[in-house]
């Protein structure tokens, strides 16, 4: 049987209970609700009422504005050819964002770098502080902010995208 | 010569402040402002997804982009109180007189809408 100090709170020893005997012990009746099994961790037991047990969606904050400027910094300079936008580009999830991806798969682009804004409250902020710009999708080359969709979808139909996109050294197919 | 306005496709409060704030400051010789919002997964009667078409003397000499960012920071206070998305065709007179034609806004994808 375990030996039960009885200056520790109940939460810790329901946390060390060695067994579910033990466990059942220390609790009030009306824990007895639960399923046996989530007796023993004292965090499962608290799941409805905190946050920080509560399954996340989004990527948790990184530090202060300053550091997610610079990380944005990094993100923007690591590859010649960068989007920031709704979605993934298998399957975006904004009009405006997929149209930015259909338009390089047509000038031919064979692989950029993208991140999902729907994925990170700090970069959909911070980007837009990035670039003095309030709308996703988000196009860089070569670590410039080139504009949005529509920017794109004139670049594109004037062959200047084209251009800049081969001066960048972004990787395109044969034959474009 | 006096600017001209093109037909409104909406007359709420957010679409009467982007129009007159445009207008003020760039003197167009044709504006249209278009809520798209009903295209998108918002309420009915939201105003968060506009298409503006605007041309203007002073788009002379400006790239594409730097047309945006004018009308972008013309629009500022409008971003931070619910515009979600804009549509942007800016054009000087020239161009508008070569082609008029305006590109349809893409399909709504059902993304995340706040």
């Amino acid at each position: 049987s375990l030996h039960v100090r009885l200056r520790m709170s109940p939460a810790i020893m329901i946390a060390r209970a060695a067994s579910f005997t033990a466990a059942r012990a220390l609790l009030r009746p009306a824990a007895t609700l639960y399923p046996a099994a989530s007796l023993v961790s004292a965090r499962r037991f608290c799941a409805d009422s905190h946050d920080d047990f509560k399954p996340k969606r989004k990527a948790p904050p990184t530090g202060t504005p300053g550091d997610v400027q610079e990380r944005i910094k990094q993100q923007v300079e690591g590859a010649p050819l960068v989007v920031y936008m709704k979605g993934v580009p298998e399957q975006p999830m904004c009009g405006f964002s997929n149209r930015v991806v259909q338009i390089l798969n047509a000038e031919g682009v064979k692989e950029f770098k993208s991140y999902n804004v729907l994925a990170d409250d700090e970069i959909r902020e911070g980007i837009k502080k990035y670039s003095a710009w309030p709308t996703i999708p988000q196009v860089y080359i070569k670590g410039e902010f080139q504009g949005g969709s529509d920017v794109m979808l004139e670049m594109y139909q004037s062959g200047e995208l084209s251009t800049k996109l081969k001066e960048a050294g972004v990787p395109i197919s044969e034959g474009r | 010569r006096r600017a001209l306005s093109g037909a409104t496709m909406s007359s709420g409060p957010v679409a009467s402040a982007i129009r007159t704030k445009l207008e003020h400051s760039f003197l167009p010789h044709h504006l249209q402002v278009l809520n798209e919002s009903s295209g998108h997964n918002v309420p009915p009667g939201s105003e968060s997804h506009f298409k503006v078409v605007i041309v203007s003397r002073k788009f002379d000499g400006k790239s594409i982009i730097d047309r945006h960012r004018m009308v972008n920071t013309t629009l500022a206070e409008e971003f931070d109180n619910g515009l979600h998305m804009l549509s942007i065709v800016a054009k000087t007179p020239e161009q508008w007189k070569d082609s008029a034609e305006v590109h349809q806004s893409p399909k709504c994808m059902g993304g995340d809408k706040d």
